[in-house]
């Protein structure tokens, strides 16, 4: 389908998407019920930071105010940037049901992304009360005042949300070469859980880890957009970052389309 | 419409016996067969064409119609669909075809049927107007009315069968691939499918190539019949023919007023069953006159029927055939035996 056809489907492609989202929403509010880690570890590091400030190596300081800020910003962060096509991919490699999609004149890649956009207006049930709640806790002081560091939030949550999709749609693609690609998904996940910034500011990792992070996309995904959203960077720095997510978006990308198209010689389309 | 070259689909599937043992040394040395599920076919396939694909379990039926729908590459040789190589799978492509696999659907789940009609609307680019007159047509053909506003997951199979096939046809598609349409489906439901797809392809000149394990959606669709068996065609030509040439007697069946003996009915032709009031013989057609006229005077008739025997019974002769001629090693011989109309490979 072209970038026109793909545009003029898009709204219908979301609404009903939508209309999904709404029909799984007590599953949906499981799922977010298991993302609530920000919160286990805002507890835990507001605990070690009560007395004194935890020193990072590089000479950043987290005090109790700073933890909260941060996991409460983590927390709507994995909220926007949440995608499950991996999951959703090996499932109908392995049942053969990605067929139905194949058939139809709309990539089925598009189909996903749909898929996992349209269940946004869901998870801001969840995201404005922390929102509110993150402003009444930690007042205005954490936030940027610049509105250019907030378009780069923006951005970083973009790009967060694509690096995340891809890598969920490349993990995804492998299913058509080795059958089920979910424990590679496990694998993909304890990373992203360690480097991501999810469980504790990448600030705290040694100089000689951060270097290695800062090329992996995992820090892209949820870092970034909280570090931007709580002041953490100057413009200079924040549009250094930038440029690297934008880097590692198009790696993906093109390790996606690789992958999809060799895949897809091997699918086998199981069943009926 | 469709041209079918050698067309070949050979798979690589690993192998390994049952067993803890088997288990563990597959994790390091995997063996592997090779599996030739289709094994260079040739066909050609008219525009407007009904067109069946039959075959046992596992003969290579399905698998052509997904290298025909442009889901499976093809190993080797050349398939083109209305001018399209289709394992490109270009939008124009896509737009004219459909592939109906009765195990497997696309319909959403938990949203009612209209949603995806109105979802295919979107991603086949159908104008507004038409996609208004398609699904009022298919409403009113298929009975969808109460249907369409209920979840997917409410509705029957049947119901649900006749919804993907409107689903199947929001864009008008031009080469419909039907695969087990009618499975599961109760005798009248089947009969509704059947009527429909013969309307549809009546219609829109559609080209429609259908499996059925249901020899009557085949003798009701399709003129002709493509026999694949182990990924090769044994016999292409018209249903009539092959029924003719597998099974050359015909099957009258007498209605009695009262229980005859066998030994009465033996001089007549083959007991095929007997029952107090019903006889079936077997005869040869040429002799089917001559029988009908004996047992009009010597047996106790009430009415009378002259049959084709049951095509399953001849598919399964012609399936019987084939094996015995592959064990042999003389299948090539035997496939020159056919002539006229059909051919015989």
């Amino acid at each position: 389908m072209s970038v026109r056809g793909t545009l003029r489907a898009a709204p219908t492609l979301l609404r009903v998407g939508f209309a999904e989202a709404i029909a799984y929403r007590a599953e949906m509010f499981v799922w977010v019920l298991s993302t609530t880690m920000p919160f286990v570890m805002l507890a835990l590091w507001t605990s070690v930071a009560r007395d004194q400030p935890v020193l990072a190596p590089g000479g950043a300081r987290f005090g109790s105010a700073d933890f909260i800020a941060y996991f409460l910003v983590t927390f709507v962060v994995r909220q926007l940037t949440a995608s499950w096509a991996a999951w959703e991919m090996n499932y109908e490699v392995r049942t053969g049901t990605l067929a139905t999609k194949l058939l139809r004149p709309l990539n089925p890649i598009v189909g996903y992304a749909a898929e996992n956009l349209s269940a946004l207006p869901m998870r801001f049930t969840v995201i404005v009360p922390v929102v509110v709640a993150a402003g009444f806790v930690t007042g205005a002081a954490p936030f940027p005042v610049d509105p250019v560091l907030w378009l780069a939030f923006c951005a970083a949550v973009v790009g967060g949300w694509l690096l995340t999709f891809l890598a969920n749609i490349a993990i995804g693609c492998l299913a058509l070469f080795i059958q089920s690609s979910i424990k590679v998904m496990d694998v993909y996940l304890v990373l992203f859980f360690v480097f991501s910034g999810y469980l504790f500011p990448i600030q705290l990792f040694p100089p000689w880890l951060r270097g290695v992070v800062d090329w992996l996309p995992f820090r892209y995904q949820i870092g970034l957009p909280v570090e931007l959203a709580v002041s953490m960077h100057d413009r200079a720095a924040a549009f250094s970052l930038l440029a690297r997510e934008g880097v590692l978006v198009v790696a993906l990308a093109v390790l996606v389309a690789v992958l999809w198209k060799r895949g897809l010689r091997r699918f086998q389309a199981y069943g009926g | 419409m469709i041209s079918v070259k050698g067309l070949k689909k050979h798979y690589r599937v690993s192998k390994r016996p049952p067993g803890l043992k088997a288990a563990l040394t597959a994790l390091f040395r995997r063996s592997y067969t090779e599996v030739k599920a289709v094994d260079g076919i040739t066909f050609d396939i008219a525009p407007g064409e009904r067109v069946g694909f039959l075959g046992p379990n596992g003969a290579g039926k399905t698998t052509t119609l997904k290298v025909l729908a442009g889901l499976l590459h093809p190993s080797s040789g050349e398939v083109q669909v209305d001018g399209h190589v289709p394992k490109r799978r270009e939008d124009a492509f896509l737009k004219k075809i459909m592939l109906v696999m009765g195990q497997k659907q696309q319909l959403l789940w938990d949203l009612p049927p209209s949603e995806t009609f109105e979802l295919n609307r979107a991603i086949y680019e159908v104008p507004r107007a038409q996609f208004k007159e398609t699904i009022s047509e298919l409403t009113k053909l298929l009975e969808l009315a109460e249907l369409l506003g209920k979840p997917t997951r409410q509705l029957s199979l049947g119901e649900r069968m006749k919804c993907e096939l409107a689903a199947a046809l929001v864009h008008r598609p031009k080469v419909l691939f039907l695969d087990e349409p009618t499975i599961g489906l109760d005798v009248s439901m089947q009969t509704v499918m059947r009527d429909f797809i013969r309307r549809y392809n009546e219609r829109y000149g559609a080209t429609l190539i259908l499996t059925s394990h249901y020899m009557d959606d085949v003798a009701a669709l399709c003129p002709r019949v493509v026999v694949i068996d182990k990924g090769q065609l044994s016999y292409d030509g018209g249903l009539d023919d092959l029924v003719r040439r597998v099974r050359p007697e015909k099957r009258v069946v007498f209605h009695l007023s009262k229980a005859v003996d066998r030994a009465d009915l033996e001089p007549l032709g083959q007991v095929v069953s007997l029952a107090p009031a019903k006889a079936v013989l077997q005869v040869a057609q040429d002799r089917v006159a001559a029988t009908v006229s004996r047992a009009l005077s010597s047996l106790p008739v009430k009415d009378l029927t002259v049959e084709n025997p049951p095509l399953e019974e001849v598919m399964s002769e012609l399936f019987a055939r084939s094996r015995a001629a592959r064990e042999e090693g003389q299948a090539d011989g035997e496939s020159e035996e056919g002539g006229g109309e059909g051919d015989w490979e």
